[in-house]
């Protein structure tokens, strides 16, 4: 089972390395891994796809929160979470496929940020579901590259109603 | 009227010793080399203890035992390069154990990092999975803080090896040191105090328990619990069985004591695991040498899991009850649980400790006495009789170190010093010379095997040169013996590269370093030669020639349940 993992560091030389060493040492996989500044200079988070069992999760979870530098570990998995993923995919298109291709551009709310002669260039946001969806849906159409980013994860607020 | 005072800049190298002063340090291990130079420099004048090793990895074996032994933290110091790299294996033998350790290597100026500079090595990045924590310093400002940082990581939680990597500019730069009132950190926030109410469900536990163990790991050392466990034992009447890293954290000679556990643990001790139906397991990790066949470990037994690391529980062996903090503080506050008399516990235990008594004469340790070989077993206990369970032993790694941790029953903590995650054959004695600088008037023993004391055989010119008086004795059997079982028992005796019969002549290879040797080849000289060795000032090598043909028994082949033991 595939669990996001959200993982708030000190923004501090080595971080990065010390918690992808965790993973590849103890033999955990890594599906995708996105990391930036938070609004706070000196702490970064880190959003972390990782999939196993829920011991495994167990002891990544706790693995990451022995690090010195991890404040604060968050499994986001099951919570009630916003996630977000970009991908840029360049698609073949030739004059027979070009209609079909807008048209799944704009079912999808894609952007189209690059055109050639023989390529476009989808730009596409949105949870892991639906960057998929397209992804198989452009399949028989030829695409040429996907570059995919990691997941962004905020949890969805819980202000008190009334 | 008060003069301007003029802000004293210090080069990092003089704030460095400095801070370590502010942290009670009075002794390193060390070895200098070029981009060091600048600290050995301020350390000729200063009133640091500086101890000058023959290989880097016996300084940081030094520092380990200096640290087991006291219970302080064990500071190392070495160039960058080959000097860092040196250091590894004895850094992955304190991270495994969970011993608090600084070590500080020299590192190339830092406009020539990652340049492949002469003598460069990326140590934080070699070391990153067997440290705790580890820091690149690169401006003298930070000096002072990181110091302070590394000591407080090293020591509190679980402890472990912190290294801090200097280079050379940052040494000689200069600043006006600051240090903080207190160090604090957010990110790193151990839990000291267990759950009061997972605290009383445990006394409750233990209450309805008929066959309860309770298991004694290094954890009960590193919190210095022994009087609290004691304490626990006497109350509640349960018998108790040690890890090899919790010898002497409950007195040997006690009772109550069932010995070792585990691969190579005595035959009531593995059983009364197996038959247990509660297990209160303080500050011990659940190890596969522990284990056995994990599936079949204490399946009927529930079990209580003290810890102050929180990964630790339930990692191999699932916890029924978890409990994180620090021993010695969880069982003072399980104490007044089971301290009233509303249980008599002799009472309610006497069918169970009948049973493990029974186990404990049906199979004790044994092996047979020879007129014409000296058996590798007898010197062992030798050395406990005429040392009276008093001594620091120190051992290195095969049947040498399991034959001492079953034959010496030790009653203090803080007196067993082995590489027991690792298994660093070589690090008895260096470790030994880092314990007898902790305690100069104690017997220190490191009893070895003709294998591992070749290892770092070099340091016997420290011991030498510092006057320490450190007792060698090599049980020397011609063989890498704790591998030649294993080839007898699992490969047929095709022994492969283990015959060590091309050795050097131990006692004369003492001498050629300024140290005592002494040879004893037949049963009846084993006693008068470890007392003259204990009675002789100075260091001393003892070459032992033992019987090649014992093997440690009880054994637990690996990936076998604890209960499938082969006996004698």
């Amino acid at each position: 089972m595939r669990h996001t993992i959200s993982v708030l560091v000190e923004n501090k030389f080595g971080v990065l390395a010390r918690v992808a060493g965790l993973f590849s040492g103890r033999g955990f996989n890594i599906d995708s891994l996105s990391v930036a500044e938070t609004q706070d200079p000196t702490a970064s988070r880190m959003t972390i796809v990782t999939r196993g069992d829920d011991q495994i999760v167990e002891q990544i979870t706790k693995q990451l929160n022995k690090l010195i530098n991890v404040i604060k570990v968050t499994d986001f998995t099951g919570e009630d979470v916003v996630q977000r993923e970009l991908a840029l995919v360049r698609v073949h298109a030739s004059p027979e496929n070009r209609a079909e291709l807008l048209g799944i551009v704009d079912i999808f709310r894609c952007k189209v940020v690059d055109v050639s002669p023989r390529s476009y260039t989808l730009e596409v946001t949105g949870d892991q579901n639906k960057i998929e969806a397209l992804l198989e849906i452009l399949q028989p159409l030829g695409i040429k590259e996907v570059v995919r980013s990691g997941r962004a994860a905020i949890a969805r607020a819980r202000d008190s109603r009334g | 009227m008060s003069a301007k005072s003029t802000p004293v800049k210090k080069s990092g190298a003089e704030i460095l010793i400095e801070s370590l002063i502010r942290e009670n340090v009075t002794h390193l291990f060390g070895y200098p080399g070029g981009v060091i130079l600048g600290v050995y420099d301020v350390l000729f004048s200063s009133p640091l203890q500086h101890l000058f090793v023959r290989h880097e990895q016996g300084g940081v074996h030094a520092a380990d035992g200096y640290a087991r032994a006291s219970g302080r933290p064990g500071v190392a110091l070495v160039t960058s390069g080959p000097g860092a790299t040196n250091a590894v294996t004895g850094i992955a033998t304190a991270y495994m154990d969970s011993i608090p350790l600084v070590i500080l290597t020299g590192q190339v100026p830092t406009q020539l990092i990652g340049n492949d500079a002469f003598q460069e090595a990326d140590i934080v990045g070699i070391t990153r999975p067997c440290v705790k924590h580890s820091y690149l310093v690169k401006d003298v400002k930070d000096v002072a803080e990181t110091i302070q940082e590394a000591f407080y990581i090293a020591t509190t939680g679980r402890p472990g090896p912190v290294l801090v990597d200097l280079p050379k500019d940052v040494l000689t730069n200069k600043t006006e040191p600051r240090w903080r009132e207190k160090i604090e950190l957010r990110s790193y926030n151990p839990t000291y105090k267990g759950h009061p109410k997972q605290i009383q469900r445990a006394a409750e536990m233990l209450a309805e328990a008929e066959r309860p163990v309770v298991l004694v790991g290094g954890g009960v050392i590193a919190s210095n619990a022994a009087e609290e466990t004691l304490e626990l034992i006497q109350a509640t009447r349960v018998p108790v069985t040690c890890t090899l890293m919790g010898l002497g954290g409950f007195p040997g000679t006690h009772e109550l004591s069932l010995g070792m556990l585990g691969m190579h643990g005595t035959y009531a001790a593995n059983l009364a695991i197996s038959h247990a139906d509660l297990i209160l397991a303080l500050g011990a990790r659940f190890d596969d040498r522990v284990t056995g066949k994990v599936d079949e470990f204490a399946t009927g037994a529930k079990i209580i899991q003290v810890d102050i690391d929180p990964t630790s529980i339930s990692k191999n062996v699932r916890a029924h009850l978890p409990i994180v903090g620090d021993v010695k503080n969880v069982l003072r506050d399980l104490l007044p649980h089971v301290r009233p008399g509303k249980t008599d516990w002799q009472a309610k235990h006497q069918p169970w400790l009948t049973q493990v008594r029974d186990w404990q004469t049906e199979q004790p340790l044994s092996y047979k006495l020879d007129a014409k070989t000296i058996k590798p077993q007898y010197v062992v206990e030798k050395i406990w009789e005429l040392s009276r369970g008093e001594a620091i032993i120190c051992t290195e790694v095969g049947q040498n170190q399991m034959w001492t941790a079953q034959f010496y029953k030790f009653a203090h903590p803080r007196s067993f010093i082995t590489s027991g995650g690792l298994g660093t054959m070589g690090f008895g004695l260096p470790a030994a010379i880092g314990a007898q600088v902790a305690f100069p008037d104690r017997l220190v023993v490191d009893i070895a095997g003709d294998g591992s004391i070749q290892m770092n055989i070099q340091e016997m010119m420290t011991a030498v040169q510092y006057r320490l008086p450190v007792k060698v004795v090599i049980l020397n059997n011609g063989f890498l013996c704790m591998v030649r079982q294993w080839q007898e028992l699992f490969y047929d005796k095709r022994y492969s590269s283990t015959c060590l019969s091309c050795a050097p002549d131990f006692v004369k290879l003492a001498e050629a370093y300024g140290a005592t040797g002494l040879r004893a080849t037949r049963p009846e000289e084993v006693v008068p030669t470890l007392e003259r060795a204990f009675a002789t000032p100075g260091p001393v090598m003892v070459d032992m020639r033992v019987s090649p043909e014992e093997n440690v028994y009880p054994m637990v082949p690996a990936g076998a349940s604890l209960k499938k033991m082969i006996l004698i």
